[in-house]
């Protein structure tokens, strides 16, 4: 599986009252969220954003509250995959948990800039920016993770946990 | 092999004799938390588990809070889901408004219903609070709730720990907020990422449990997994007094290993301020200069326990909140509300020009009962002073003790108590 797109990039300590304001979390509905995503960093987001980009910030992405509308508002606005120096845990087990694909990579996520066009391949953990030409090598999952984003999510896992 | 006392509850809660930092595991729940923001989503999440029941209805605690009493419509309609689903479940722990109800991290531990070597999961990051009590508890999202709430177990990444040796005495004024706030200040919002704040030393003693409360629910703003205190007799009688279940005391090993340990002498400790906009731009009050006010909160389950009440109350009284700036005082839950009344503490918030409101969240997330308008500034007792948290994306939050908030309404700015 392979992610094309193009990137939005932020800083450091990015928030999840930025990633999705609690005012808006009187709704369950995701794609009603993804609206709102980023709206308090990047007010343009929900509009810029096309199927299949990537976002890229730096260290302790998705900080701060649990709630998982998060990373499932960034998933419903079409991001294929989130780059990041480093992760919040909350942030890092819930996007594991609802199948939102996350790489760590502390040198992709400083060198690569906004608006670069970048693949990513999911088997190999191998990042290509395709405009500088740059390759970075994210952090492999280990196996229980692989295991939990090949089933597609925590229910389906702990299913066939069961059923084993 | 050594382990922390956050290794050996997980340990034990796996079925394995020991566990190691990094190891990945299952571990069985005592107790699964959820509130009215996150339920909902995990309400859709849980026909996923492939079960029709919850695991054990005695395990799960439903709290309406976060936008409860129901700010609008939509609101409404999410605490009519988990309402319903309660109903529907015959979960025992569900709290409605005003019915003995309150703050989730507050309530619970009230509620006797989180015991000293617990494993408690809850869909909000300020889970980690009942590390107060000696148990492990953390935030996770929706989904690990309904994964809890199906399956009664969930997985987790074995965390290493700091060590935060404490000693000395607090000052006067002093109190659980600065320390915590002190901390995050010298480790940084991601100090603790992936780890334990194992607090130990001879200073934890002289620190009242609605301190330690305090301390172990702001754990997370150093990207903590959970913060936890040793049991000892204050925790066993705070344990008792609130109808708990007999607790399972951990201790850590003492050749336990620690990825770093950190210092902190209560002596030196003065009243400490978070700027904006993340937790770890702290300050010294006294050396912070002169930042006008326009609202002060005091609340939230960081510090909204009776404790908490009455050191804003012996500050305020006699005084009058400045003209300029409304203080919000929000008792975290219904039984400290009228703990409060009998002591006469509303009364004395009520005269100084305070406004008291019933438990609720609120304005600590920005949800109502306080929002910020452009270029407001407000001292609050909340845990968090991210970018528009309470209200516009231009707006400030500084977060400080009740006492430090109490000093600064009166004032009309950003204020030490000792003044």
């Amino acid at each position: 599986m392979k992610a094309n797109g193009s990137v939005f990039k932020y800083g450091d300590n990015v928030d999840t009252d930025v990633i999705i304001p609690a005012r808006y979390l009187n709704t369950p509905d995701m794609q009603e969220l993804a609206k709102h995503c980023m709206e308090d960093i990047d007010a343009g987001f929900a509009q810029r954003v096309k199927p299949g980009d990537i976002l890229v910030a730096g260290k302790n992405f998705g900080c701060g509250s649990s709630r998982e509308h998060a990373p499932a508002s960034i998933k419903a606005a079409g991001i294929a995959c989130v780059i990041a120096a480093t992760f919040a845990r909350i942030f890092y087990r819930n996007a594991l948990n609802i199948g939102l694909p996350i790489l760590e990579c502390p040198a992709a996520a400083q060198a690569i800039r906004a608006g670069d066009k970048v693949e990513v391949d999911f088997e190999t953990g191998v990042i290509t920016d395709a405009i500088s030409g740059d390759k970075f090598q994210a952090e492999p999952f280990p196996p229980f993770m692989q295991d939990l984003i090949a089933a597609g999510g925590l229910g389906a896992y702990m299913q066939r946990r069961a059923q084993a | 092999m050594a382990m922390t006392m956050t290794q050996k509850i997980l340990a034990a809660h796996a079925g394995q004799a020991e566990v190691h930092a990094g190891e990945l595991i299952m571990a069985k729940l005592d107790l699964v938390l959820g509130n009215d923001i996150t339920t909902p989503v995990a309400i859709g999440e849980f026909p996923k588990f492939g079960r029709q029941a919850v695991f054990d209805k005695s395990k799960i605690a439903l709290v309406p809070d976060h936008f409860a009493p129901n700010k609008d419509i939509k609101a409404a309609t999410q605490c009519a889901t988990m309402r319903k689903f309660a109903k529907a479940q015959g979960i025992e722990n569900y709290f409605e408004v005003g019915h003995d109800c309150g703050v989730e991290h507050a309530l619970l531990p009230e509620k006797g219903l989180v015991t000293a070597g617990d494993l408690v999961i809850g869909a909000d990051s300020h889970t980690c609070t009942y590390g107060a009590l000696g148990a492990f508890s953390t935030g996770v999202g929706s989904t690990d709730m309904a994964c809890g709430m199906a399956a009664g177990e969930t997985w987790f990444r074995v965390p290493g720990a700091i060590k935060v040796n404490v000693k000395g005495k607090f000052r006067p004024h002093v109190s659980g907020k600065d320390l915590i706030l002190h901390l995050i200040g010298l480790i940084g919002v991601d100090g603790a990422r992936y780890q334990s704040l194992e607090f130990a030393g001879e200073g934890i003693e002289a620190l009242t449990m609605d301190d330690r409360f305090t301390i172990a629910n702001m754990a997370i703003e150093a990207g903590a997994k959970n913060g936890i205190f040793p049991v000892d007799d204050q925790t066993l009688a705070y344990l008792k007094a609130h109808g708990a279940k007999e607790p399972k005391v951990y201790t850590a090993d003492p050749d336990a290993v620690y990825e770093r340990e950190v210092e902190i002498d209560l002596d030196e400790l003065e009243a400490t301020v978070a700027f904006p906009h993340l937790p770890e731009n702290t300050r010294k009050v006294r050396e912070a200069g002169e930042i006008k006010i326009d609202q002060v909160v005091i609340g939230s389950c960081t510090n909204g326990r009776i404790g908490d009440l009455r050191a804003a109350a012996a500050i305020i009284k006699g005084h009058k909140v400045h003209p300029d700036v409304r203080c919000i005082v929000i008792p975290a839950t219904q039984r400290v509300w009228l703990e409060a009344m009998k002591e006469g503490l509303l009364e004395i918030f009520a005269e100084a020009g305070c406004v008291v409101s019933t438990p609720t969240c609120g304005p600590c997330l920005g949800g109502y009962m306080g929002i910020l308008a452009k270029g407001e500034k407000c001292v609050a007792t909340t845990n968090r002073n991210f970018v528009g948290r309470m209200g516009h994306v231009e707006s400030e939050i500084y977060l400080a003790s009740p006492a430090v908030a109490a000093a600064s309404a009166v004032a009309g700015k950003l204020a030490e108590p000792e003044d």
